[in-house]
């Protein structure tokens, strides 16, 4: 459930504080029992990472060891080709340019209108405000279904249409209940002295409390950013048309449909086959195991900036209180 | 300081567990004392009269809000039909309750159905079964003191919560098809001739796929409860400690408790969540083989509505598992609300 695994995030703990619990006092059973709890958090820690260090140097590794499950620890046979290769795939261009697009815009534009809604949402003085803030925020808990909502937008044009990945992400209750609370623990008096000023509700939210909301909207922006860019079920649902493909569902067509890979590679013109080399030449894996690389990096480095932000935002709060 | 894991800190009041649950589920529906707080400052703010301009500058986002949560309620109307989209609702012929009749009358239906509820609920159970484990997690993780070491297992154990699905199953064909990597390694140690199939295959479904569920959520499920322990007053330690407690009585008549209440919420989600599985991870991993024990409600609708084109018949279905959920939702808050003294949504 989003609601609850987001607000998870803004209340994670700082890695770096001191533990809570006084030191243990040092005796055999205790020193066995931090080895073996410090041993199976370093085997957990493998599991989790391992997958991805294993896609990462098959990538570059000759590929038809790739291709039988050889390389294990390090590259072999280490080459770059299949990057070049896979942006050669027909279109692989266009998918990661539609899934940068979707990110990109469809992120900015949740940023704002959650910022926006979270904001107005305070103003006491809005027309039956309580209404419409539970009219938002009652539509988490239940959804008319797959095919209701196909056929509305599809109704609406849509379906095989860009902006099926912006709009129906725009206005997210969770995101406006967070900027919410964040915004009734800024001081009253930011927008009194705006208002004696002579400034407008809508003035008030760009010039005063947008630039004071950043560490609330970078954390509204990575989860939105993250689940724009690892989207793949609307494209499942309301995408035919192979432009609007993105990198996640190409990826899919790729892992499972063996022939869509071989389409291609074969479209994708003379350069696949040009290659003599057999360690370079391509296969089915490597161009899979390259792309999926491709679609998890930008999550591997974007996330530790992040994971350090949201310890940032906890202290502004802290401080702001 | 700035241990306090909470959103807004602005009140000041300190953070217990109680209070990181009420930051976890306090959703608006019922505003929070922490929002009476800020209504009386709000009273401060602005004057008394009604602002119809205020209201007027979110109506465009009421309108989204409409067009994609209500306005596809009225669909439900599809599932009294035969409807046929390229002949549109009006051509399309009434049927009554016929699809619903179906659904338990028909043998091959209600055995079908009945199949795919047992995938749902078994899967769904056993989602429940392994939530302790986050609850473990972190409690252990608490355990030790090194602060790099924890820094650094959060991030790892993390990362897998922010990849999607498809780079899961991707993952999950690399190491475990008939090429990959476990089957080459186990084949190098000997121990098996021909390839396992773990993904070909209908055997310990369910388990697979929550064992994949807890791979990818186990570290970031921990979060919310080491959030919690750094809530919990430091003197309880003491006092304990000066009693005589040892490093697990402290573990289990301390930390366990103390974080029991975030648990029960979590708990409470997770069964009013009963039917909703998501049919990402089901999608991606299903396959011929599979696919008798993999099909949960929310694939099932998929399944018959996208791929075999019976729109009135998944409508029907998608319906009545939503009406089921609301219920479920209402009933579960209930209960909470009676136990705690406080909802949880």
């Amino acid at each position: 459930m989003t609601t609850t695994t987001s607000t998870t995030a803004l209340t994670a703990v700082n890695p770096t504080q001191q533990p809570r619990t006084p030191a243990p006092r040092r005796t055999p059973g205790s020193i066995a029992f931090t080895m073996l709890n410090a041993l199976v958090f370093v085997l957990l820690a493998f599991v989790c990472a391992y997958p991805f260090y294993y896609l990462i140097i098959n990538s570059v590794s000759a590929n038809d060891l790739a291709a039988l499950g050889e390389v294990r620890w390090f590259p072999q046979g280490f080459h770059l080709s299949n990057y070049e290769q896979v942006f050669q795939l027909n279109g692989l261009p266009m998918a990661a340019i539609v899934t940068v697009a979707r990110t990109v815009i469809g992120t900015a534009a949740t940023v704002l209108a959650s910022a926006f809604l979270g904001f107005m949402f305070t103003q006491e003085r809005m027309w039956a405000r309580q209404f419409w803030y539970r009219f938002t925020i009652i539509t988490m808990y239940f959804s008319a279904g797959l095919i209701p909502v196909f056929i509305v937008m599809k109704n609406l044009g849509l379906t095989n249409n860009f902006w099926v990945y912006v709009l129906p992400f725009i206005v997210q209750p969770f995101f406006i209940i967070l900027v919410k609370t964040y915004v009734e623990s800024m001081p009253a008096s930011l927008q009194e002295a705006a208002e004696v000023d002579g400034a407008n509700i809508v003035q008030i939210f760009f010039r005063i409390y947008l630039p004071n909301m950043t560490p609330i909207l970078a954390t509204v922006a990575i989860f939105s950013g993250v689940a724009q860019w690892n989207s793949f079920q609307d494209t499942l649902i309301y995408i035919t048309d192979q432009s609007l493909y993105t990198l996640q569902y190409l990826l899919y067509m790729f892992i499972n449909q063996a022939n869509s890979l071989a389409q291609a590679m074969a479209n994708s013109g003379g350069n696949v086959g040009a290659i003599v080399d057999a360690a370079t030449s391509q296969t089915p894996t490597s161009i899979r195991m390259t792309i999926s690389v491709i679609v998890v990096l930008p999550i591997i480095f974007i996330y530790p900036l992040f994971q350090r932000f949201f310890v940032k935002g906890i202290m502004l709060g802290a401080v702001k209180g | 300081m700035c241990d306090r894991p909470s959103v807004g800190a602005g009140n000041g009041d300190p953070m217990t567990t109680s209070g990181v649950i009420q930051e976890l589920t306090a959703t608006g529906l019922e505003e929070s004392p922490k929002a009476e707080q800020a209504e009386r400052r709000r009273k401060q703010r602005g004057g008394r009269r009604p602002s119809f301009t205020m209201f007027l500058v979110i109506v465009p986002f009421l309108v989204l809000i409409f067009l994609f949560s209500y306005f596809p309620l009225y669909g439900w109307i599809y599932s009294l039909y035969d409807y046929k989209p390229a002949l549109g609702l009006q051509g399309s012929e009434f049927v009554g309750l016929q699809w619903f009749q179906l659904l338990v009358g028909s043998p091959t239906q209600v055995a079908q159905i009945g199949q795919v509820l047992l995938n749902t609920l078994a899967i769904s159970f056993l989602g429940i079964a392994t939530s302790v484990l986050p609850l473990a997690f972190a409690i252990f993780l608490n355990e030790v003191k090194a602060p790099w070491f924890r820094g650094a297992v959060q991030t790892l154990t993390t990362l897998p919560n922010f990849i999607s699905w498809v780079l899961v199953y991707m993952i999950a064909f690399s190491l475990f098809s008939s090429t990959g990597l476990v089957n080459g390694v186990l084949s190098d140690m000997g121990l098996i001739t021909v390839p396992v199939k773990f993904l070909d295959s209908d055997e310990n479904v369910w388990i697979t796929m929550t064992l994949w569920s807890v791979w990818k959520g186990l570290g970031w499920g921990a979060i919310i409860y080491l959030a919690a322990i750094s809530g919990i007053d430091r003197e309880l330690y003491e006092a304990a400690e000066i009693d005589g407690a040892g490093r697990f009585q402290r573990m289990w008549y301390i930390t366990v408790p103390q974080l029991m209440p975030t648990y029960i919420v979590l708990l409470l989600l997770s069964v009013a969540n009963l039917l909703n599985n998501g049919m990402e991870q089901y999608y991606v991993f299903q396959n011929a083989f599979n696919k008798e024990h993999i099909q949960v409600l929310d694939l099932y609708v998929y399944n018959i509505g996208m791929t075999g084109n019976n729109l009135s018949m998944a409508t029907a279905i998608g319906m009545l598992k939503s009406l089921i959920s609301v219920a479920l939702l209402f009933t579960v808050n209930g209960i909470a609300k009676r136990v705690r003294g406080q909802s949880i949504v």
